[in-house]
């Protein structure tokens, strides 16, 4: 691919766009992060970004739980409210939870299956940079969602919707701004970015393995990764189709959803759930790769079962699209609909089942080192435990009857998304900190966050449990005295400063630990698997010479062999980190950096801001201004050589 | 067009399946689910508007209103874009025997009986609009142009890459190496148009 250039003899948009490019490539320090192509790179820009997110979510629950804490309490008004925890939910789900596992098939899975990075790695830039964009935008809607000035007035403008953005409650009868607007317009641009990287991720699984590397020598962590990744593509176009549907009804007066044209809100609701309920394991399976991954590591013992963790992910993944209409049972769907969804949702809870009997089949009779990375995994096992089960409780029609739209609900999908997949997010921070750091965090600090964490955590949601079965309902923004809900709600806001406090713990934890002069070698933890094989952190290449895999857990039978009771012990000759000179790297070739995914990703959002504000004549040329922004960012891209 | 590197080239993938091919086939793959949530919404609410117009006669307060649909117009475009996919064929066959020009006559065809198709849509969508169809006037209008629109805005798409792709194709020694690029572009035209078939046939000509 030379010369391909359009037009070399005069200065053209290609010929600016090299220089830019040639400019980017020979920049240092931020210029070097703007214009990375490499997945660690992106990977931490991902994870720290996420960490900005997870703070703006988590300042959202507090005031929250500080307005619920005690009966008839005012600090913020219900409209206010709702904007609350609409944008709490919205944030922790798509701009927390997925991009922090983003972050970890970023990091990890080139390193995993032995590569230099993943298939398309401008691709995983722009990922990156439609994320950041998107995420930038969607929180702007606290500032800009209702008409100017607004915001000074006391009004936040975000959306109120809820994160499931019930019709009609979106319609623009029911929410004036343009909150809504900047809702979706958000969600379709992190769809985007998700799409892109569930593509990137499926060809670097399935195409760039190591040699040797067959799929069932694959780290758990991989197999999950190419499991959500499929979810993501399949899942993110319907709810795609939805958000359309609903734009065209606010912007342009579209009567998808309006009952008044013989429209259906249920039909929302069927397309959100069949996008939200495979979204769901989108949120948990990679928590569930970290897990099946330090596990082995802590407790010095093989996987328990590996074929059994791998099939019982995939059947999760396949029957994840089987079960949406548990989310509707009040919606009358019938008695037929409403006993088959209960089933298929009962049946989906046995692969998880198998999985959490394989956790702990894994740590039986190991030789367990009890540290923060396995205190968080262990914690995953039991709150995730519990939030299984009361999806149990759900998937039985009558008890979800009785459960619907209370704080029950609540309790259970923060018991699954904060206990299970954060706790297993974290986890996996703990755990791969040293491997990009070369330094491991501090093990003090790191158990005040567990335990604090820990303790905070069942405060505030056990007690939400028993004010769901008190009756108190979800998304009420104060409720009367004498109800007998305001001692467990004072319970659960002490609890969700616990909350804060770990995390305030956490991030003083990496602050004294990266200031710390002590570093760890490449294989810190003695680990399993090939990321451990190269030094910490790992050069821009990765592998200075592609490893040859011969079995699972591949790099731990380098370390170590069998004797005749099957105790393993070392091989006498170590040369585990060897073979990673330090200019062992040279003449391999890499991607280039390249600034063009980012101009490709500064489209979407001016797109969106046209479409919005698409009665303003001077906000409505942003419309053009970012297509074409887009397509001189994707045009540049595709002609652009890939390696100097 | 060209982008997507592979980090060795010429390194061989495990699959042996080209990494830009399989990302073309995952894409129509989730394209799928897309135009599945487009066409099913309008299955869902068909015959289900409270006001006139309709695909075909329908009776309102005792008015009898003439259909819209033109099917033999609407046949003849389908087949423009079905035509468009031989050509497509034609213009890989032909960089598939290093023959360049072939490929740029092939691949212009291909774009023209892309944008005849889209200009059929356009004079449907007027004729339409001027009978009182509009994306407000009922769910048929809604689901209808938004379901057509995304497929007009496909083949767009496709036109705007057929014809970048032979501008580059010919200002450049472009051979039988290169003929992957016109793999992946016919993939996604193939599936447009596709698309466009079951469109067709569950749209227009099935009336229930
Ligand atoms: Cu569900």
């Amino acid at each position: 691919m030379s010369g391909a250039v359009i037009g070399q003899q005069r200065p053209t948009i290609g010929e600016a766009l090299r220089r830019i490019r040639l400019e980017a490539a020979t920049y240092h320090g931020v210029w070097s992060w703007i214009a990375t192509v490499d997945h660690k790179r992106i990977g931490l820009m991902y994870g720290a970004t996420a960490f900005v997110f997870f703070l703006v979510g988590g300042v959202e629950a507090l005031i929250i739980r500080l307005q619920l804490a005690r009966p008839d309490a005012s600090l913020v008004d219900p409209d206010q409210f709702n904007r609350l925890f609409t944008m709490h939910g919205t944030t922790m789900v798509f701009l927390v939870v997925m991009p922090l596992s983003a972050a970890f098939f970023n990091l990890l899975v080139p390193l995993m299956i032995g590569a230099r990075d993943v298939a398309f790695p401008r691709l995983n830039a722009f990922s990156y940079w439609v994320f950041l964009t998107g995420g930038l935008f969607m929180t702007a809607s606290f500032f800009t969602g209702n008409p100017a000035g607004a915001f000074f007035e006391g009004h936040l403008g975000a959306p109120d919707g809820g994160w499931f953005g019930y019709a009609p409650l979106t319609s623009t009868q029911f929410s004036q701004g343009t909150g809504i607007d900047f809702w979706a317009f958000g969600l379709l641009i992190l769809g985007v970015s998700s799409m892109a990287g569930g593509f990137n991720f499926i060809v670097t699984i399935i195409n760039m393995r190591a040699p040797g590397m067959t799929l069932f020598r694959m780290p758990v962590f991989v197999w999950m990764t190419l499991a959500t990744s499929f979810l993501i593509i399949f899942a993110m176009p319907i709810i795609t189709v939805a958000l359309f549907q609903l734009l065209f009804d606010r912007l342009f007066g579209g009567v998808f959803f309006s009952v008044a044209d013989g429209g259906t809100p249920l039909l929302w609701q069927h397309m959100f759930w069949l996008f939200g309920h495979p979204e769901v394991y989108i949120l948990i399976l990679p928590a569930m790769g970290i897990v099946s991954e330090i596990l082995p590591t802590f407790s010095r013992k093989p996987l328990f079962g590996y074929p059994f963790v791998v099939f019982s992910g995939l059947a999760i993944a396949f029957m994840s699209w089987g079960v949406w209409a548990h989310h509707m049972y009040t919606t009358g769907l019938g008695t037929t609909a409403n006993a088959a969804f209960g089933v298929a949702t009962i049946l989906i809870s046995v692969p998880t089942g198998i999985k959490i009997f394989n956790w702990l089949g894994t740590m039986w009779g190991g030789s367990i080192k009890i540290n923060t990375p396995l205190l968080f995994s262990v914690g995953f096992i039991a709150m995730f435990t519990i939030g299984g089960l009361t999806g149990v409780m759900h998937s039985m029609v009558p008890s979800d009857y009785q459960q619907q739209d209370t704080y029950f609900v609540v309790a259970h999908f923060h018991q699954v998304l904060v206990g299970g997949a954060l706790f297993g997010l974290f986890g996996g921070i703990y755990y791969w900190f040293p491997k990009f750091s070369g330094r491991l965090l501090n093990e003090k600090w790191g158990q005040l966050h567990f335990w604090t964490m820990f303790v905070g955590f069942n405060l505030t949601f056990q007690p939400m449990m028993i004010l769901g079965l008190l009756g108190m309902p979800r998304r009420i923004s104060s409720y009367s005295d004498g109800l007998g809900w305001g001692f467990w709600n004072m319970m659960a806001t002490a609890g969700a400063f616990l909350i804060a406090f770990s995390v305030v713990a956490f991030i003083v934890n990496v602050v004294v630990s990266m200031r710390s002069r002590e570093r760890v070698g490449g294989d810190p933890w003695d680990g399993r698997t090939l990321e451990w094989a190269i030094p910490s952190p790992p050069p821009a290449y990765n592998f200075a010479t592609i490893p040859t895999v011969k079995a699972l857990d591949d790099f731990w039978n380098t370390k170590y062999v069998e004797n005749e009771a099957g105790i393993p012990v070392p091989v006498v000759a170590d040369g585990a980190n060897g073979d990673d000179e330090e200019d062992a790297g040279h003449g391999i070739h890499l991607p280039s950096p390249s600034v063009l995914p980012l101009i490709a990703a500064l489209g979407p959002v001016f797109i969106a801001t046209g479409f919005i504000y698409h009665g303003n004549p001077w906000l409505l040329p942003l419309i053009p201004v970012g297509a074409v922004t887009t397509l001189v960012g994707l045009y540049g891209w595709a002609l652009e050589p890939v390696t100097e | 067009m060209q982008h997507a590197p592979t980090i060795d080239p010429g390194h061989e993938t495990s699959t042996g399946i080209d990494n830009r091919k399989l990302l073309m086939w995952l894409f129509l793959a989730s394209e799928v689910l897309f135009f599945g949530g487009l066409i099913g919404t309008y299955l869902l609410y068909r015959n289900s508007s409270v006001a006139p117009p309709c695909p075909t006669d329908c009776v309102f307060d005792g008015v009898t209103y003439q259909g819209l649909f033109d099917i033999p117009f609407t046949s003849i475009s389908a087949f423009v874009l079905l035509m468009s996919s031989v050509t497509m064929v034609l213009a890989l066959a032909a960089i598939q025997r290093n023959n360049k020009r072939g490929l740029g006559i092939w691949l212009l065809a291909t774009a023209l009986l892309g944008m005849t198709f889209l200009a059929g849509q356009a004079f449907e969508f007027t004729e339409f609009y001027h009978e009182g169809l509009t994306l407000n006037t009922n769910l048929f209008g809604t689901t209808f142009f938004v379901l057509t629109g995304f497929h007009g805005a496909h083949v767009s798409v496709g036109v705007l890459l057929l014809v970048s792709m032979f501008i580059v194709s010919q200002r450049n020694d472009w051979t039988k190496e290169h003929s992957l690029n016109v793999e992946l572009l016919g993939l996604y035209w193939h599936f447009v148009d596709i698309v466009w078939i079951v469109i067709f046939t569950l749209v227009y000509l099935i009336q229930t």
